[in-house]
């Protein structure tokens, strides 16, 4: 197993879009590294440079203490799992999993061992004869796995492994996924695993650490946990944390925060925390942390309510944007509906000030 | 009282409808019966205009001489073999069997070269970008094009140059090479409608392009090979120019010149044999399509990739 280090990679299709900008990225050994980001982010395009379907640009990329970039995939020491499993469709299960085995020149009789054993471990032996297209999605994805898995590879390339899988089904794999992760690393073969998704409860669920991306930028990499309380910017705020996150525009004066014609005092919780003052403003506060009160506060006008069973998510305009925040279900009952208004406390220690011009949270101690 | 009375109303004219329904169902299975029937006596009228000439040659080729002149219908009233034991004589030294001999001797390496190198070359067309690819594959289908009689004399004066005259291999050389245009597009269109996430599987799995080629593109491309392969089959049979411009000895003659030459050599025509061996003619081609009809439907690739 091996350290996967991206240096200053590049993209650039045709001579003129440049769809990655020079990333920089540090995988460690055995690390689990999601990278999340809406479609068109580069991140799918970032794991092909690695696998080397793509050529890079510029920049490089590091396995272990090899660099890569010339290499053919199959040189590589990766294995990919893909999106639409691409199994060989007129192989069976068998050979499927055994191709790359069979390319390397392994004997068959470790061949069929290395399929028993990874058939084992991901429950599919009763699959073994049969072609891919008498599996079902969850079968397939699994032998995908299995395809990867059998080549001991030093990095786990996955693209998109779950996004054809339904729900429930996905979720099972999810915990699969990571549970073979953990399982390999007790059993003394860590593997670093490079993840792709579009699906931020996959990442925030799989990840050792995550990295967000956009428009081919790394815009923060970090444990789920610091992405979600300190998240770098107005990006990753908004895209990690479900209901999203409220980002409210206003205007910094002294120790106030105005929006509208309503105004936060913003107290020492925040203020300590803050490395700048910028003008044009904006909090970022999540639901959660968006209290309904009885008599002080923001005022807000009730616009509608979304019962999920042991809470509330209730949307509400203030100063003219939509707010969410959330409610438990006997707060919701007692709640005083008459004038459609309700009043609402943020709590500033779990609040975010944003640079509204650079989006860069200025309200996170700065590292180092 | 007044939901309990609208209920009433809804129930009575509820059995009302339910007889219209039964009446208006009964109506439509009958209609459909009616279109299916009609639709079935059209196909089969046509079906039948379209086979009556084949019909016709099989039933004819069981006539006496005679009998094909006198009798229009399709069914002999003597039926004999005898067309097909003397045509299968021919008034060469050489049995029709040699000439079968020497058809499939064209067309086996003709239609194995063809499979070869049109699929190398479509694989190169579809999945590689290289310098003037475009120019290329741009003449490739303007070659497809072209007339093939336009390119008949450079070719030949080409074949005569190398000594190639009175061989096979001015019939097998083009073949080998790609020279059917036709193959290469059609391949290349194949190819193009399956997704690359296998051949990139396999080249992560450590494949390189010609090991990704036989092991993966091959298979899948297998139903359009075997058109392709049946396509060169049956034209390479019918080809009667190629084999009459480059051979000229009598015993290296296939089948489509054979029969040529049995009308040519005798005076007043033994038409029974002529057609019995027309009929033999058209057999191999006709098995081989109905044995590899199946192919053609059976999409081998799907399954493999969702979505």
């Amino acid at each position: 197993m091996a350290r996967l280090q991206l240096n200053k990679l590049e993209k650039v299709y045709g001579g003129a879009f440049k769809a990655v900008h020079g990333i920089d990225l540090d995988v460690e050994e055995g690390e689990f590294m999601v990278l999340v980001g809406p479609s068109g982010c580069a991140k799918s395009t970032t794991l092909r440079m690695i696998a080397g379907l793509e050529e890079v640009t510029s920049g490089e990329i590091r396995i272990g203490d090899r660099i890569v970039n010339a290499l053919p995939p199959g040189k590589r020491r990766i294995a990919m799992v893909f999106q639409n499993y691409a199994l060989y469709p007129h192989m069976k299960v068998r050979s499927n999993l055994a191709f790359g085995l069979r390319l390397a020149h392994v004997p068959k009789a470790e061949r069929e061992a290395a399929v028993q054993e990874v058939a084992r471990i991901l429950e599919i032996e009763p699959l073994l004869d049969r072609l891919p297209k008498q599996l079902s999605g969850g079968q397939a994805q699994r032998v995908a796995l299995g395809r990867a898995l059998i080549k001991k590879p030093e990095v786990f390339l996955f693209d998109e492994p779950l996004s054809n899988l339904d729900a429930k089904l996905r979720a099972s794999m999810r915990v699969r996924i990571t549970d073979l992760h953990k399982r390999l690393k007790a059993e003394g073969r860590p593997s670093t695993v490079v993840y792709v998704t579009h699906d931020q409860t996959e990442a925030m669920t799989m990840g050792d650490r995550i990295c967000v991306m956009k428009d081919g930028h790394i815009m923060q990499v970090a444990t789920p946990k610091e992405l979600y309380d300190r998240p770098a910017n107005l990006f990753v705020a908004g895209f990690i944390g479900s209901p999203e996150m409220n980002v409210i525009d206003g205007e910094i004066e002294g120790t106030d925060f105005r929006l509208g014609g309503q105004v936060i005092s913003l107290d020492d919780a925040v203020l300590n925390r803050m490395h700048a003052k910028p003008q044009e403003a904006a909090l970022g506060i999540r639901p959660q942390h968006m209290k309904l009160s009885a008599g002080n506060g923001l005022t807000a006008r009730l616009r509608s309510a979304e019962f999920m069973g042991h809470e509330v998510y209730l949307h509400a305009m203030l100063e003219g944007k939509e707010i969410t925040t959330v409610a438990g279900a006997a707060e919701y009952d007692s709640l005083d509906r008459s004038d459609e208004r309700i009043r609402l406390t943020p709590d500033l220690g779990h609040a975010h000030i944003f640079d509204r011009a650079s989006g860069a949270n200025v309200s996170l101690p700065l590292a180092g | 009282m007044t939901d309990i009375s609208h209920a009433s109303d809804v129930l009575s004219a509820g059995a009302d409808g339910l007889a219209e329904a039964r009446a208006a169902n009964a109506r439509q299975i009958r209609n459909a019966k009616i279109s299916a029937a009609l639709r079935y006596i059209i196909l089969f009228g046509v079906g039948l205009m379209m086979l009556y000439p084949l019909i016709w040659l099989v039933g004819a080729s069981f006539k006496t001489n005679a009998e094909i002149f006198a009798n229009p219908g399709f069914i002999p009233q003597e039926p004999t073999t005898e067309g097909y034991a003397k045509g299968w004589e021919t008034s060469t030294p050489y049995t029709f069997g040699r000439f079968f001999l020497n058809s499939f001797l064209i067309i086996l390496p003709k239609v194995i070269g063809t499979a070869i190198s049109c699929t190398m070359v479509a694989y190169g067309f579809a999945r590689f970008d290289f310098p003037l690819k475009k120019l290329l594959f741009g003449s490739v289908i303007a070659i497809l094009l072209l007339p093939n009689v336009v390119t008949r004399i450079p070719q030949y004066l080409l074949f005569r140059d190398l000594g190639w005259l009175d061989s096979f291999l001015p019939l097998w050389v083009p073949s080998a090479f790609a020279g059917d245009a036709f193959f290469v597009f059609m391949l290349v269109q194949f190819l193009r409608a399956i997704p690359g996430d296998m051949e990139e599987a396999a080249r992560v799995d450590g494949a390189n392009s010609w090991q990704t080629l036989v092991f993966i593109v091959v298979p899948m491309l297998a139903p359009a090979l075997i058109s392709v392969c049946l396509f060169q089959f049956m034209w390479t049979m019918n080809d009667f120019l190629g084999p009459l411009i480059y051979i000229s000895s009598v015993d290296k003659y296939p089948v489509s010149l054979a029969l040529k030459l049995s009308i040519d050599t005798t005076e007043a025509f033994e038409w029974n044999r002529i057609l019995a061996m027309s009929v033999l003619t058209i057999t191999p081609a006709l098995i081989v399509f109905f044995m590899a009809q199946k192919y053609f439907i059976e999409g081998i690739s799907a399954g493999g990739v969702k979505g």
